[in-house]
């Protein structure tokens, strides 16, 4: 089954990293520009337009001279972009749109004509978390997983090792900002963040973007690349708040996003050969395996350091890197969907053996939005 | 800058009131009878607008944390502390301060019994929690 979508365009910003030349619209319009050229199409073949704020679908087609009949503007974090994907895909299935083009791009390190974030204190956030002193997702994201390692065991050497594993995809990568092999005593003696995660449990912060563009799946034969098809597609939400989570050790919104994702595709864990799963911290892969049912509650650190994921593993994961070691700008999402399309067409910098099925897992907020993307190589 | 100082709004002004007469007071459903918090005039258990607030023992159990070493603008000052959640003894979580207690992973052990202490913090009293034990015996 399918959504009945393709990805027919796929690309980077020429760079990743610290670009204090570019602004945060100049990032977007860059992946867009090499997004088209991937495709072999131009401005003119784009018809609806797809992105966060700021800077904004209007700001995004308005710089690049395209008149959308569709646009989405959903900004619900990190994974916004893979809702995108889907929302779009729902869009030309309806004949809304028939080329949507959506854009990342976020001057995360060097702040270039980026927006300022911080909860007004009359919110939710602003009474009830912020005066405790939460500053940014080092400060809540991590505030789940010691209730996980109470509950199921998980040690300070297998969350250690979720880095090490993708440290090793990432040796592998020229673009990855971080190769240098490491271990689990470097990863346990780089300096507290906050407990119990240490630096190199904790993303990059960078520079950069991507681009997507989205079409009709029987325009497959039509493009210079081999067209990706989006086979299934799921969302939710959880909480506004780290507090308010349900469970400190699953996330409800990861779970639901990718049971609607395999039902629609109509696939199983079994069919997988390659997985993204958001990275923002060395547990998310670990509630993320879970979630989408690889492996049982409280398998996945094991799962992990028994080297099942990494190079020569039976499930590739987070093989560009991922936000440890690859890049992340701040919503790694759409660097999670560019990596799983590079590893269907076979063009990844570590390659895995022709996988059929990517599945992309993107998180949005501190555990606040999910999204799931079910990609194929083709339509079964 | 000095820390984070709560605004109240319409509907959380009766939870900063009882901070600051020295009570935890959050709202239950009277329809399903579940309490919750944060506050808000709809029960997220059954949907019901038929609410009422109500006085919390104070008494919570550590639910999880972290020790946070990059200090939030205002916190500079205070080394190394924790960001806690903690889970009341009628069920609701919420976010807080540990005090009376060093912000050590050696002193600090999850489903620790707590117990509500007051912080002035500008206009506002803010709840924070405390280990149990040093209430005097009854």
């Amino acid at each position: 089954m399918s959504t009945g979508a393709i990805i027919a365009g796929a690309a980077e910003t020429d760079q990743l990293g610290k670009l204090p030349d570019h602004s945060t619209l100049g990032l977007h319009l860059q992946a867009a520009l090499n997004a088209l050229a991937d495709a072999g199409l131009t401005t003119k073949d784009i018809d609806g337009i797809a992105t966060v704020s700021a800077p904004g679908p209007v700001q995004v087609a308005h710089a690049l001279g395209v008149t959308p009949r569709w646009m989405d503007g959903t900004g619900v974090g990190g994974t916004s972009f893979l809702l995108h994907v889907r929302h779009a895909a729902a869009a030309i299935a309806a004949g809304q749109a028939n080329t949507v083009l959506i854009t990342h791009g976020e001057s995360g390190r060097s702040r270039i004509g980026a927006a300022r974030f911080a909860p007004a204190p009359s919110l939710p956030p602003g009474q009830f978390e912020a005066p405790y002193g939460v500053f940014g997702p080092t400060t809540a994201f991590t505030i789940p997983v010691l209730r996980y390692m109470k509950d199921y065991g998980l040690t300070h050497e297998q969350l250690a090792y979720v880095a090490v594993a993708q440290r090793r995809w990432a040796a592998k990568n020229p673009r990855a900002m971080f190769r240098d092999p490491i271990t689990v005593d470097d990863v346990l003696a780089s300096r507290l963040v906050a407990y119990p995660f240490h630096l190199l449990e904790c993303c990059l912060v960078t520079d950069g973007g991507g681009a997507l563009i989205v079409t009709r799946a029987d325009r497959a034969g039509d493009f210079p690349k081999p067209a990706v098809h989006v086979l299934g597609a799921g969302e939710s939400a959880e909480t506004p708040m780290i507090s308010q989570m349900r469970d400190f050790t699953e996330s409800q919104a990861f779970r639901l996003a990718g049971q609607a994702a395999f039902a629609q595709a109509g696939i199983t864990t079994s069919d997988v050969g390659h997985l993204m799963i958001y990275d923002a911290f060395a547990h998310l892969p670990i509630y993320g395996l879970e979630a989408l049912g690889f492996v049982g509650k409280g398998e996945a650190g094991a799962f992990i350091a028994d080297g099942h994921t990494e190079p020569g593993g039976s499930l590739p994961l987070n093989t560009n890197g991922g936000g440890l070691s690859y890049t992340h700008t701040g919503m790694y999402g759409m660097f999670a969907m560019l990596e799983a399309v590079r590893q269907l067409r076979g063009e990844a910098a570590a390659q895995v053996a022709g996988p059929e099925i990517s599945v992309v897992l993107g998180n949005g907020g501190m555990f606040a939005t999910c999204g799931v993307l079910v990609l194929g190589r083709g339509v079964s | 800058m000095g820390k984070p100082v709560p605004v109240p709004t319409p509907e959380t002004q009766p939870f900063w009131d009882g901070c600051a007469a020295g009570e935890l007071r959050i709202q239950r459903c009277l329809d399903c009878g579940q309490a919750y918090f944060y506050p808000r005039p709809v029960c997220p258990h059954c949907g019901s607008a038929r609410i009422e607030w109500f006085t919390a023992s104070g008494a919570a159990t550590l639910y999880s944390y972290v020790i946070n070493h990059r200090p939030a603008p205002g916190f500079e000052e205070d080394g190394p502390y924790a960001i806690a959640v903690v889970q009341l003894a009628e069920g609701p979580r919420m976010m807080t301060s540990l005090v009376g207690v060093p912000n050590t992973p050696e002193a600090l052990e999850l489903d620790m019994p707590l117990k509500v202490a007051f912080e002035q913090r500008g206009e506002i009293s803010l709840p924070v929690f405390k280990p149990a034990q040093l209430e005097p015996a009854p």
